[in-house]
């Protein structure tokens, strides 16, 4: 029982990582790593890691995509066609 | 970045409270309960990271100094580093409040129990300075990225509004 419930949550673990690289959206690409983080940090909670669970999700599902939308926010503010382009 | 609609700025409004007190649950309890100073600390940012994100960079901006943030970050590794150095008497980080009484001491009994929570020592105090810094330290990289998306927005003098407004 343990095993399949391993066996599904690393299944969809690889294809959350296959539809980060496969979108050609990048908005869609960060939402699907966030689902890959938040699926990684269930499986170490059923790895019984716990304590590495909670910074899992705090950290890859939660901080690191605000970082990659606030990334992505400057990219296209970069490449606006009414400015930006200064630099 | 401009503020979201206003479901999201509700959902916020309720769910950011939630998020800073199990963050600050995750830290106080990190001796006996999993977690601590770093992974609280980290879901303590969260929320500063969804204040960000739901009412734009602008409006949050104005009321948060980057200052308190780094007077935040030096306050924790100094009152870390002063309860290392407070047990060199012994040896370097030596517990030297546990089992001696008072809020930090209390004795632990003897027997299962389900843990007693002032009897960590100086643990809890470095719990509390790590969780200090890795909020203050996290909350600073991301108001530091929004600052620069404002360098480049300022240049096209456009005004921030949001959806539905």
């Amino acid at each position: 029982m343990n095993g399949y419930a391993h066996m599904a949550v690393l299944a969809i673990i690889v294809i959350a990582a296959f539809y980060a690289v496969w979108f050609r959206d990048l908005l869609s690409s960060v939402i699907s790593l966030a689902v890959f983080s938040l699926l990684l940090a269930l499986e170490y909670f059923m790895l019984q890691a716990p304590d590495v669970a909670i910074a899992e999700a705090a950290i890859g599902a939660g901080l690191s995509t605000a970082i990659y939308i606030i990334a992505l926010r400057a990219c296209k503010a970069l490449k606006s066609p009414r400015g930006g382009e200064g630099r | 970045m401009n503020p979201l609609s206003v479901v999201v700025r509700t959902i916020c409004d309720i769910f950011a409270w939630f998020l800073g007190i199990f963050g600050a649950y995750v830290i106080i309890h990190g001796h006996i309960s999993p977690g601590g100073g770093f992974q609280g600390g980290a879901v303590v940012a969260t929320m500063a990271a969804l204040l960000l994100v739901a009412y734009g960079g602008k409006k949050v901006l104005s009321f948060v100094r980057p200052g308190i943030y780094t007077g935040m970050e030096a306050t924790g590794l100094l009152v870390f580093i002063t309860a290392g150095f407070l047990g060199i008497g012994t040896t370097f980080f030596y517990n030297f409040l546990a089992g001696q009484g008072g809020l930090f001491g209390s004795v632990v009994p003897l027997g299962p129990n389900s843990g007693i929570l002032n009897s960590a020592g100086t643990i809890s105090l470095m719990n509390m300075a790590v969780g200090l810094e890795v909020v203050s330290g996290l909350s600073l990289i991301l108001i530091y990225m929004f600052k620069g998306i404002r360098l480049f927005e300022g240049r096209e003098g456009r005004s921030e509004r949001g959806h539905d407004r």
